[in-house]
């Protein structure tokens, strides 16, 4: 399987959006009204998506950097106890046929199974606000764990996204160590019943793939953003970063939003507002 | 070493075969593998000519597979979904039987041939599970449902 030196040729850098991000001024005074219209944005997008789904061909040309995946999380619309995001990630990625072996206790299950999303809640202090958010794989532009990785396993595809070749991973969780974010998980257990669309096996690493198989067969959204809309939230916008009209830019000039640990530079496509 | 023989076995075998291959009697007792039931069963060919499958399937597959990961290709002929779909043979219940299984398409050829994957450790071992890929797999199998896939170490 040794095809390591293939991929490091994919790490397309661009610092195109993130100036753009930059550049863009808040007005306060407009925001009520853009999340109104991004709302109906969303909603309107959602019907679609079914419709799209019927339509939409597999692609047959490479990814290219003329787009960039990422998502925007609206904390102010995340809700506590609400984990609809996760449970439909886990059902569109085959997390949820995982099952704890007999001998495994509780509180190390809970602390091994692999998760791709998971729902954090911050509280100030000082203040006591409460804020909810999901966690997931940031999509770095510049990733830790393609840096780190050893085999070449880990890497971003053209289009932004960060994954793992589970052909080439050899499970030694560099990366792991490497990601800011927890992100991602390790395979400790012989896996049964996996879905045709997400394989998955013992030993390897896996994370947050923004739905890689739906955006190569040309589908709108990614599970958690559908859930999210068919709870009646919408906390989470998905889109292309670099298409200055697409639904996740305008709501990102619009609003004030933020990396997580944006000290370390990582330029993440994952951006949050209300943190 | 192993694989080299294997190799020399199936070019011997390719070359007896067309050695003799105006003899229908004799073509007619190479061992076949598509599985009764699938619906490669019923088309005359392959992606590709069928010597050529025999010989070349897991190049096709190695490439098939880097480009679909790294490149995000999914509309090529050589995938293992692919595979599977039109491999994959039933019971009389009409539940899929996974194709790794040492009575199964591919399991049937690795298993006579020494042949060991660990792909199905991973991969379904049969068409799976409403969804994109699913359900196209599910209409041209012309099954619904939700059916779990055997693991590797059952089988090849
Ligand atoms: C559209 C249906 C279809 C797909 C998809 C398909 N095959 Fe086939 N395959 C066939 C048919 C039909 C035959 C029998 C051809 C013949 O009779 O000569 C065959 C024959 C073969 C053979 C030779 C079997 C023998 O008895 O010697 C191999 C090996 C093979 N396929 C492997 C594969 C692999 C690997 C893939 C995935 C890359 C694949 N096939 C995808 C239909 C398909
Ligand atoms: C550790 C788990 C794992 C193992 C083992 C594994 N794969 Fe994969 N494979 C994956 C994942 C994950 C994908 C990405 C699936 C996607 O995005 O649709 C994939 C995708 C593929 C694809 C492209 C999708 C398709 O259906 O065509 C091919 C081809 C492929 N693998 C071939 C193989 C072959 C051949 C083997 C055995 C030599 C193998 N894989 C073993 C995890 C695995
Ligand atoms: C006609 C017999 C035959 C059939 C049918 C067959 N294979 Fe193979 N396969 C082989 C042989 C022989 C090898 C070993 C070739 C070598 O090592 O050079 C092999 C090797 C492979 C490899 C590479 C293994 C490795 O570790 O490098 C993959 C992947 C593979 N087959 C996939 C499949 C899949 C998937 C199917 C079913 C769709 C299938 N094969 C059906 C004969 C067959």
């Amino acid at each position: 399987m040794g095809k390591a030196t293939e991929m490091n040729d994919k790490h397309t850098r661009s610092e195109a959006e993130s100036g753009a991000l930059k550049a863009s001024a808040i007005d306060g005074g407009r925001r009520g009204f853009i999340g109104v219209a991004a709302g109906v944005t969303a909603a309107m997008v959602a019907p679609g998506v079914i419709l799209h789904a019927v339509a939409a061909a597999p692609r047959s040309q490479p990814v290219t950097s003329d787009v960039r995946w990422g998502l925007l999380i609206d904390t102010t619309k995340c809700v506590d106890g609400c984990s609809a995001c996760v449970e439909a990630c886990g059902r569109e990625n085959g997390l949820d046929l995982q099952v704890k072996s007999e001998d495994e206790s509780e509180a190390r299950w809970d602390h091994q199974k692999s998760v791709w999303i998971r729902k954090v809640k911050l509280q100030d202090n000082q203040t006591g606000r409460v804020t909810n958010l999901p966690m997931m794989c940031q999509h770095c532009e510049h990733p830790p764990c393609v840096d780190v990785c050893p085999t070449g396993a880990s890497f971003k595809r053209a289009d932004g996204i960060v994954m793992v070749d589970r052909h080439l991973c050899i499970g030694c969780r560099y990366c792991m160590m490497a990601c800011p974010y927890k992100a991602r998980s390790f395979i400790h257990q012989g896996t049964s019943g996996q879905l045709t669309r997400a394989p998955r096996g013992k030993g390897c690493v896996e994370s947050c793939n923004l739905c890689v198989h739906r955006r190569d067969n040309g589908e709108e959204s990614t599970a958690c953003v559908d859930a999210c809309v068919a709870e009646g939230h919408e906390a989470i916008v998905f889109g292309d970063l670099k298409d200055p009209a697409s639904p996740i830019s305008r709501k990102l000039n619009e609003i004030p939003s933020r990396q997580i640990r944006e000290d370390l530079v990582l330029n993440t496509g994952v951006r949050y507002s209300g943190v | 070493m192993a694989k080299a023989l294997v190799r020399a076995g199936l070019v011997a075998v390719g070359l007896v075969w067309v050695a003799f291959a105006t003899n229908t009697a004799l073509a007619g007792e190479v061992k076949r593998y598509v599985v009764e039931g699938s619906r490669a069963a019923e088309l005359d060919s392959c992606v590709e000519p069928t010597e050529r499958m025999r010989r070349m399937h897991m190049e096709f597959i190695k490439h098939q597979r880097i480009s679909t990961v790294h490149e995000g290709i999914r509309g090529t002929k050589y995938s293992l979904t692919g595979c599977v779909d039109c491999h994959i043979s039933y019971d009389v219940e009409r539940i899929p039987k996974p194709i790794n299984q040492p009575d199964q398409f591919c399991g049937a050829c690795h298993a006579y041939t020494a042949v060991d994957l660990n792909c199905f450790d991973c991969h379904a071992s049969v068409p799976n599970r409403p969804g994109v890929d699913a359900d196209r797999a599910h209409r041209e199998a012309g099954v619904e449902g939700l059916v779990r896939s055997g693991r590797n170490g059952e089988g090849h």
